[in-house]
């Protein structure tokens, strides 16, 4: 699909949990600097997929892999990968937002600070820096100290983001990041997104297919374990060459 | 629809049984506590008063032949083992509950889970009974053999609030690491993913994002610790050598005998005459005060991390 600069791509990728095989046979090639929306009804696979790229299936124990995931070319499952590195490079940001039980400053310099940046200011500016990139810079500004969990949730969505930023990614790994928010935060966060992918590659998983249709530039639909379709947004939504795609963005199931 | 609106009769009889029978049995609850704290200070007042709450509570010594009521030694070997057994057992306590709540295989935790709860159920006399043999013994030996020549003569028989220390630390380790384990357990999932996916070793996501989490289950979990150290009676009376003096010998203090506020009332209250027995009382005024504040503590911290 994307012709160059392919940032991500699997060959061949099985995955299982326990007996279970979650994931049968996916190759994909995700563009650099592009946005990519995973679709399908729930327990398709697609937010398993998604664990596969930056490793937190390694997290669950019972599992297998088969296959390989390169990631500038070269295979994330190596036994010699650094996997702290390897995070650092794919920034996750999760359904419900979570950011720490601490304050917004320390919440988005924590990234940094156990990369090892120490020096007070260099921080100061970071945490600027990825909450202004985040959009949320305005809102918190005044009162940076103040605890997250006091924020709403489109706020501590957006914190989650920032604090993703901050530690310089290169790869934005989105699950399903508006499922837990109102429409105006949703709009918000897509706002983001389009702002985002100038300078991220960016996946995102989404339960909504309007969302997948207004921010994405690729579009894969997953079923049963399977990458069923993988084309540019606008053949996915207008003529998709599987049925079951079809069946699936008009509404006939999922 | 009608057999709907029919209400049911023993459910509802049962609901006016009920509720007035569990009020009755919390309000014994609470009364009980009551009566305790009454007569205890019934008891124990008078001697504070005739004697003066300051001088008993500062005073240097015990004789209770003589007429002679300071408690401050006591006092003091209390708090000593306790904070003692804390600096031990605490350190202890919650690296054994990280260990079993996030590193861990279920195979490991079987085996040790079990002893821990064991633990929890033996009695404080053998507790004593393995204080006097292991650790009396192995502190004779170190104060006679190796430390022989700075330790004054009366603090060389083994019996010290060091050992009292280390018993009391292997007693309040099960508290420790089954309500820590608990509180690190209860932190949510997505914290722990997030701060992994930021790429934070297992041990830096322990230690930065987990455990300060987790801290008021864990504060909760070290003031009850303090609870059962403050009130531990027995084991205490086999190793800590019950003597009521105040250790002056700076840090080589570890070594000294001392009393304990509960060990002193267990021991004396059968021989004792009406006012030494008046006496005892009023320490047990002093413990339920210091035990009563605690718990406040504890009740503070606790909300306090809840509403942060």
């Amino acid at each position: 699909m994307p012709e160059k600069n392919n940032k991500i791509i699997t060959e061949n990728l099985n995955f299982y949990y326990g007996k279970f095989q979650a994931l049968k046979d996916i190759n994909i090639k995700i563009g650099e600097k592009k946005v990519t929306a995973f679709i399908g009804p729930s327990g398709c696979g697609k937010s398993t997929f998604l664990r596969t790229l930056n490793r937190m299936n390694d997290l669950l124990g019972e599992v297998r892999i088969e296959g390989k995931v390169l990631i500038d070319d070269s295979d994330i499952y190596r036994s010699d990968v650094d996997v702290v590195t390897l995070r650092k490079k794919m920034g996750m940001v999760f359904q419900s937002p979570n950011p720490f039980p601490m304050s917004i400053f320390e919440n988005v310099a924590y990234g940094p600070k156990i990369h090892g940046i120490k020096n007070k200011n260099t921080l100061q500016e970071i945490v600027e820096k990825s909450l202004k990139q985040a959009f949320l810079w305005d809102e918190v500004k005044d009162d940076l100290n103040k605890n997250a969990l006091s924020l709403s949730g489109g706020q501590q969505q957006r914190l989650c983001i920032a604090r993703v930023l901050a530690v310089e990614p290169e790869v934005l790994l989105m699950d399903e990041p508006t499922s837990a928010l109102d429409p105006i935060s949703t709009l918000r966060i897509e706002e983001l997104i389009q702002d985002l992918k100038k300078e991220y590659t960016i996946v995102i998983v989404t339960h909504n297919m309007q969302q997948a249709a207004r921010i994405s530039d690729y579009t894969a639909f997953f079923l049963n374990g399977e990458m069923v379709e993988y084309d540019r947004t606008e053949n996915i939504f207008t003529k998709p060459k599987d049925k079951r795609t079809e069946d699936y963005i008009t509404g006939r199931f999922g | 629809m009608k057999k709907l609106n029919k209400p049911c009769r023993i459910s509802q009889l049962s609901d006016k049984i009920a509720k007035p029978l569990l009020f009755g049995m919390a309000l014994t609850a609470f009364s009980i506590t009551v009566l305790i704290a009454f007569f205890i200070f019934q008891q124990g007042l008078p001697v504070l008063g005739e004697y003066g709450i300051w001088n008993i509570l500062t005073g240097k010594s015990w004789r209770p032949t003589e007429g002679i009521y300071g408690i401050l030694p006591m006092i003091a070997g209390t708090f000593y083992v306790t904070f003692l057994a804390l600096a031990i057992g605490v350190p202890f306590g919650l690296a054994t509950a990280v260990f079993l709540a996030e590193l861990a295989t279920e195979k490991t935790a079987r085996i040790i889970r079990p002893a821990i709860e064991l633990l929890a159920g033996i009695p404080s006399v053998i507790y004593g009974l393995f204080g006097m043999v292991v650790i009396n013994e192995a502190m004779r030996f170190i104060e006679r053999e190796i430390l022989a020549g700075v330790l004054p003569p009366e603090y060389r028989w083994g019996y010290s609030i060091l050992s009292g220390g280390m018993v009391l630390a292997i007693m309040i380790l099960p508290t420790i690491i089954n309500i820590s384990e608990d509180a690190i357990r209860a932190v949510p999932r997505s914290y722990k993913e997030g701060a992994l996916a930021l790429g934070s070793s297992h041990i830096q996501t322990i230690l930065q994002v987990i455990l300060p989490s987790a801290k008021s289950g864990i504060i909760s979990a070290v003031i009850l610790a303090m609870g059962r150290a403050l009130g531990e009676t027995m084991a205490l009376i086999m190793v800590i050598g019950n003597v009521p003096m105040l250790p002056r010998h700076g840090i080589l203090s570890l070594f000294a005998p001392a009393a304990t506020l509960t060990g002193t009332i267990a021991l004396e209250m059968g021989y004792a005459g009406p006012e030494h027995r008046a006496a005892l009382f009023m320490i047990g005024v002093v413990l339920f005060c210091i035990i009563a504040l605690l718990n406040s503590f504890a009740m503070a911290a606790t909300r306090r991390g809840v509403g942060k």
